[in-house]
């Protein structure tokens, strides 16, 4: 077995391991710190499908800020020495056959499936074609998420403030 | 050899695990977690067609999804303390306002 195969088996168990403990974890403070791992695991599988520039990124922008929010946030909402940071689960039975279905439709059309596939290229660096791509085909997109950005910003900064009366 | 049905697979689970939480648990922040985790499954099955057709054009769109999951997990934080000053918790059974 090459060791890229090998190295794919190890990431894919670490993130849905991970994935699973985010999800059936009693304790909000250990699903957000097991999300860290499989946002890690999943920055390395878009390594392993060379796409360097979106594993770095995937790393500044889910770890390094959406997941600090996160924690932000389960800190902020829980009394940290209440049992309040225990939440209970409901309809576990029917959520879970529910997605069972959704897994084998799913597995069944991606292995039914003929995709066009090319041989991989083994290609140069990324980030020249993505900025070229950003700035030319992708331009008026660019823009646009730009401006979602800003509008985003704004909306928090006033939602979450104090409304004085 | 890796395949494109490996990735597609992995995205397809981690996808489902993401649905299952939203599902199931009550937390409003985990709930959170559970939808960075299916963007995160959509951003891998996106990268995996964009590399194995060669064209660089899937990546660009993982920088459009990572730039709504920015938004989103900013916007719904402020929404999620401000429901918690005012209701005192984050359990989505109790925030019931808007349905009669």
């Amino acid at each position: 077995m090459p060791y890229t195969t090998i190295l794919f088996y190890v990431l894919a168990f670490i993130t849905v391991v991970s994935a699973v403990v985010v999800v059936f974890n009693k304790n909000v403070i250990h699903s957000a710190f097991s999300l860290f791992f499989a946002l890690f695991a999943v920055s390395g599988i878009f390594v392993l499908l060379r796409a360097d520039f979106i594993a770095i990124t995937q790393i500044m922008i889910y770890v390094g800020g959406i997941l600090i929010l996160l924690l932000f946030g389960v800190m902020l909402t829980t009394k940290i020495t209440d049992i309040e940071l225990r939440s209970k689960n409901l309809n576990t039975i029917p959520g879970i056959i529910f997605t069972v279905g959704i897994i084998s439709i799913l597995v069944f059309i991606i292995t039914s499936t003929k995709w066009h596939v090319k041989a991989p290229v083994v290609n140069e660096e990324t980030v020249s074609q993505i900025g070229k791509m950003l700035l030319t085909n992708y331009l008026l997109p660019f823009e646009i998420a730009s401006i979602v950005l800003l509008v985003a910003l704004i909306g928090s900064a006033m939602f979450a403030r104090r409304i004085k009366d | 050899m890796l395949e494109l049905n490996y990735f597609l697979v992995l995205s397809a689970l981690l996808f489902s695990i993401g649905v299952v939480g939203v599902l199931v648990r009550r937390n409003a922040m985990i709930i959170f977690m559970c939808i960075e985790l299916m963007l995160n499954a959509i951003n891998i099955s996106l990268v995996a067609f964009s590399s194995f057709l060669g064209n660089d054009s899937g990546q660009i769109f993982v920088f459009f999804v990572l730039t709504v999951a920015a938004a989103e997990a900013a916007v719904g934080l402020a929404i999620v303390i401000s429901l918690f000053r005012n209701k005192e918790s984050l359990d989505i059974d109790k925030i019931n306002i808007l349905k009669w």
